[in-house]
């Protein structure tokens, strides 16, 4: 059997859904459109009377005003859709069942079964207020009736044996009723008056005694809106959420780096060589290592984000931001996108969908990836501790730290500069609006916070981590192999040369990798690419770096490692730095002066170089043409900033 | 007089939706003809504005308080 699970925005319905289903939940591709679909199970128990619970995406009516919200639409309306449900489910706030009974009635009028959640009733009791049940019976005959408090998990079982137990009574047709297509304003309009009589006539005789207790949150939101106070607010939050990110996310960084380390070196000692411990240990290992690496930050920073939605407060935030945003073709409804795309630009992309108008949706998931996300993180600390010196301006700014806030700094303005431009280049389908409910002030529930990040974590994983994975297993054969018997005669002759055999087994080792690197597909790539980026202040070693990170940044490490001949030993990164200072040009001059270094950071700043974000920005705009236009500009905007970059500073 | 109009603080009745794409919206957050409005907040530079609409609190663009006639009494 197919539940439904529907119901207004902040009703309560997610703590609904996580309370019948627990950890028996999936998210899904809705198929045909980019929609993703939670769904989960009633019960344990695998067999064909399942009962499966789709939650849909909360509207405040079965027609659709965001893209997300179409499949609700789709899947009452087509009985052939998959997801067309045997049984609905209408989660309703008790305090305010004037607007929530709307989509409640258009769900019955569409004769599909529904059991009628009246949730947060311990609320309305104390408000005064008192839902007369049978008169809701009379009027919407074959319905059930449960109460709840999901805060509480009150009303749960009943709710679970309510629907186990449901029996279909076929209601009577409303004659009244007539089935609007999207797009007929008319209709939805002529409609929605009929429907609010109706429901208006009920609830006046249902609902008694209403005090709204609005006036106390009122206070706290004349503050929180504060054209001084509200910003203040939100940039020390922000500030504080950044701050306790990087602290905290340092450690479990640590041990998963050590861990991948102790592992990969643990199957060499235990196993034979050969090609596929090779393949295991320098191909799929740094590769699941660079998946895990990211998790600890995005976790922590999407638990700070769901705290900050679940208590109420990010719809404020959209309030103080929207006419800020708006001149630059974004909406309020962008700041938790690009926000989220500091951690990962997945999970940003993807959290775009709730923006209702498809220009400031379209702009915010072109700017999104511009946000300095976790991969560039290494990168820029490796190339700061490279050229930045350790001193302190003004005697108490740390001039590194500076530097790395002015990289984040560069990225923000970018993605605003950029969405201004696409404002006057894109043209818009429709006007824009943002009419938003600012819900009520909650103290957020462990549950829904543990589970929204779990479900963002996963979507890193699956989305970016597959891609990943299967780049860095192309890039270790690329790297391993050249052209015919290239890398073997390499290795002949560099073995037979004079100063060779005085070098220390491990300066051996060191040696040949670089030559075998050197001399693979790669290697010979880079070394194509050198009067392309010549200008820029690289070599043909930094452009292989550019090209083995052009599907994840994070590489850009690892592979100057190999490149360095620097053993993954140890502090890695300072070695690597240290090896990185003494790198020659033919000139005699170093490579790594200020002006490279500088180039380097401002092109990561802007440069896609993350397949992952291509796949999911195509996934969302259902195209081709957006991830190819935003590679491209992106790849503009990165290679001339660095140019410029480097004409400044040499 | 139109709800983009309207002081904080002050109550009004919506005596009107202008005909627009917005209008079914408008009226399924429980924008409906005699609902009393009070103008709670607004945003820094005057958008958008808060209203509350019965028992909860709805956020509007100054453009789509525009589209919603108001009378005082």
């Amino acid at each position: 059997m197919k539940v439904a699970l529907l119901g207004n925005p902040n009703t309560g319905k997610s703590s609904i859904f996580n309370a019948l289903t627990g950890m028996r939940q999936q998210t899904g591709n809705y198929p045909g459109i980019t929609v993703e679909v939670k769904t989960g199970f009633l019960n344990k128990k695998k067999s064909s009377d399942r009962i499966k619970i789709i939650d849909f995406p909360g509207t405040y009516s079965i027609y659709p005003r965001s893209i997300d919200e179409q499949i609700v639409y789709s899947s009452l309306t087509d009985k052939s859709n998959e997801n067309h449900p045997d049984l609905a489910i209408i989660v309703c706030d008790s305090t305010n069942l004037d607007r929530n009974l709307f989509l409640f009635s258009q769900v019955y009028d569409l004769q599909i079964p529904v059991i009628l959640v009246l949730n947060m009733a311990d609320l309305a009791h104390k408000k005064g207020i008192i839902i007369d049940k049978e008169l809701l019976l009379k009027e919407f005959p074959g319905i059930a009736i449960v109460e709840t408090n999901a805060r509480v998990n009150l009303g749960i079982e009943r709710l679970k044996s309510e629907i186990s137990n449901f029996k279909f009574q076929e209601s009577k047709p409303n004659q009244d009723f007539k089935l609007c297509s999207i797009s007929d304003d008319n209709c939805q309009s002529e409609q929605a008056e009929i429907r609010h009589q109706r429901i208006h006539k009920v609830t006046e005789k249902l609902v008694t005694d209403i005090q709204t207790d609005i006036y106390r949150s009122n206070k706290i939101d004349k503050i929180i809106t504060d054209p001084v106070w509200g910003y203040l607010i939100f940039a020390t939050i922000l500030l504080l959420i950044f701050q306790s990110i990087f602290s905290f996310a340092a450690y479990p960084m640590d041990w998963i780096d050590d861990g991948m380390l102790k592992l990969s070196e643990g199957i060499r000692t235990w196993l034979s060589p050969g090609i596929f411990i090779d393949l295991l240990t320098e191909g799929i290992l740094p590769g699941i290592a660079g998946v895990l690496i990211f998790i600890p930050q995005i976790a922590l920073l999407f638990f700070f984000i769901s705290i900050l939605e679940e208590s109420g407060y990010l719809a404020r935030v959209v309030f103080i931001m929207d006419r800020i945003m708006r001149p630059l073709g974004l909406s309020g409804k962008s700041v938790v996108p690009l926000m989220s795309s500091v951690a990962c630009a997945i999970p940003g992309v993807m959290s775009a969908r709730v923006i209702s108008d498809w220009k400031e949706r379209l702009t915010t998931i072109m700017v999104a990836p511009l946000m300095s996300c976790s991969a560039r993180i290494p990168v820029y600390t490796l190339l700061i501790a490279l050229v930045i010196p350790k001193t302190y301006l003004f005697g108490f700014m740390n001039l590194q730290g500076l530097v790395l806030f002015a990289l984040y700094f560069l990225g923000l303005i970018g993605a605003l500069v950029v969405a201004y431009i696409f404002k006057l280049l894109i043209k818009a389908k429709s006007k824009s609006f943002m009419i938003m409910e600012l819900p009520s002030y909650k103290i957020p529930r462990l549950q829904n916070i543990g589970l929204s990040v779990f479900d963002k974590v996963k979507m890193f994983v699956w989305g970016a981590g597959k891609i990943i994975l299967a780049i860095s297993i192309i890039l270790w054969a690329m790297a391993k192999y050249g052209p015919g018997d290239r890398v073997e005669n390499a290795i002949v002759k560099i073995s037979k040369a004079e100063n060779f055999k005085t070098l220390s087994q491990q300066e051996k080792d060191q040696k040949l990798n670089a030559i075998k690197l050197e001399n693979s597909y790669i290697g010979i790539i880079g070394k194509t690419i050198e009067p392309v980026i010549k200008p820029l202040g690289y070599d043909w070693k930094i452009g292989i770096a550019l090209i083995t990170s052009f599907a994840a940044r994070e590489v850009f490490v690892g592979s100057l490692s190999t490149i360095y001949s620097v053993h993954d030993e140890g502090d890695e990164n300072k070695r690597l730095a240290d090896r990185m200072k003494l790198e020659k040009r033919a000139d005699g001059t170093l490579v790594f002066n200020l002006a490279t270094g500088l180039s380097l950071m401002v092109f990561y700043v802007f440069a896609m170089q993350c397949m992952a974000t291509v796949a999911v920005v195509k996934r969302e705009t259902n195209s081709w043409r957006w991830p190819l236009i935003q590679m491209a500009y992106m790849g503009v905007l990165a290679y001339f900033g660095a140019l410029v970059t480097y004409l400044i500073f040499k | 007089m139109r709800l983009s109009d309207i002081k904080i603080g002050k109550h009004v009745w919506v005596s009107g939706i202008e005909d627009s794409p917005l209008k079914p919206k408008l009226m399924e957050m429980g924008i409906v003809l005699n609902r009393g409005l009070n103008i709670l907040f607004k945003a820094p530079f005057g958008d958008p504005i808060a209203v509350q609409v019965g028992s909860f609190v709805l956020s509007l663009r100054l453009e789509e308080a525009k589209l919603i006639k108001v009378k005082s009494n």
